[in-house]
């Protein structure tokens, strides 16, 4: 059996790797860089030291450390919060908001890192202590691997075929092909949407997508990717150019349109195709007898 | 989300009954158009065209 010291540190050192692998700065730009990053760091280690301690307490029978572990879940949801509240406040100057399910998406999401990091070190610590310090590093390895399993999820591509869409006029109404997608009254704005607008098309691949594309927040997800990713022409007071997203209500699929900074269709497509789908949007009716049945 | 401001021409002014909302006569397409864009402009509203030859500025 290794020292006390030796399991402790075997665990905090994994967890925070763990933690600082899962930090991902992309487009995203969340965290915020540099001061996001370091709440995000000092919290995975905290979560990290917390696990590693827990198996070393238990075995010198000091059971109130298990109380330590629930403390650690109470704070961390009341951070989620924090998040949460945060991100929604910044939400209100958004001129194309994330929406609130892609904000809850990722305040959960940061709650549960941070439990993965405990679960990390409570897991290299306790393989530590019970054999040695290098099966707790190839577990350390194996949790690793996990970790980042878990960072992992759906995007829209992998639900959905995206392809380009016809922007065109029937009056005052812009359409993406059959989709109406809203009224315009100025002409100069009309005169622009045709001239740099962009669409696309997304048709989902089964009855699971149509539902979950149906899902306004999910929609929201997408486009603010899409005005992250290419830059929007839209600005304060001037609502013309807003991106929409509406749905075509026989087949279920979605055509979105904006007027971007970069005029790629190619690139507006990825975006996309890598949009994340939301874990409060995805829908499985398919799994279900009765939405088998409704689905023939 | 309610309307703001209506703009109508000289043909189309009949069209709209009194009602609390202000509406603004202008003499032609063209000015309905310069009227409407300095409107939602102002108001940080959008300009929305009812196809009638009246067009209705919406507050969203």
């Amino acid at each position: 059996m290794e020292q006390y010291s030796t399991i402790i540190l075997s665990g905090v050192v994994f967890g925070t790797l763990a933690r600082l692998l899962m930090l991902r700065n992309d487009y995203r730009l969340y965290p915020g860089y540099p001061h996001g990053y370091v709440t995000h760091i000092s919290l995975g280690f905290i979560a990290a030291a917390l696990g590693s301690v827990a198996i070393p307490a238990l075995a010198e029978k000091d059971f109130t450390a298990v109380t330590f572990l629930a403390l650690a879940a109470q704070q961390f949801r009341e951070i989620r919060n924090m998040e949460r509240e945060s991100l929604a406040r910044l939400e209100e100057r958004e001129l194309v908001p994330r929406g609130f399910d892609y904000i809850e998406g990722i305040a959960k999401v940061f709650e549960s890192r941070n439990y993965l990091v405990m679960a990390t070190s409570l897991l290299v610590s306790g393989i530590t202590f019970f054999q040695d310090i290098y099966w707790g590093m190839a577990a350390g390895v194996l949790a690793l691997a996990i970790a980042l399993k878990f960072m992992g999820g759906e995007t829209v591509g992998e639900i959905a075929t995206v392809q380009a869409a016809h922007l065109h006029f029937e009056g005052a109404f812009l359409k993406a092909d059959e989709v109406v997608l809203m009224n315009l009254g100025l002409k100069e704005a009309r005169e622009r949407i045709l001239k740099e607008g962009l669409a696309v098309r997304i048709t989902p691949n089964d009855d699971n997508a149509r539902l979950t594309l149906h899902n306004p927040g999910q929609r929201q997800a997408i486009i603010h990717t899409v005005a992250t990713l290419l830059g929007t022409k839209i600005e304060i007071g001037e609502y013309e150019f807003t991106p929409i997203a509406r749905k075509n209500l026989d087949s279920g699929e979605i055509c979105i349109a904006m007027v971007p900074n970069e005029p790629d269709i190619e690139c507006m497509i990825e975006a996309v195709k890598r949009t994340p789908v939301l874990e409060s949007a995805k829908r499985k009716p398919l799994s279900n007898s009765i939405g088998r049945l409704a689905a023939d | 989300m309610s309307i703001v401001a209506l703009v109508v021409t000289e043909d189309s002014k009949k069209k709209v009954l009194p009602g609390g909302t202000p509406v603004f006569i202008a003499s032609n397409a063209e000015e309905q158009q310069k009227l409407a864009h300095n409107l939602s402009r102002v108001l940080g509203a959008m300009a929305h065209d009812l196809e009638n030859e009246i067009i209705f500025i919406v507050k969203h």
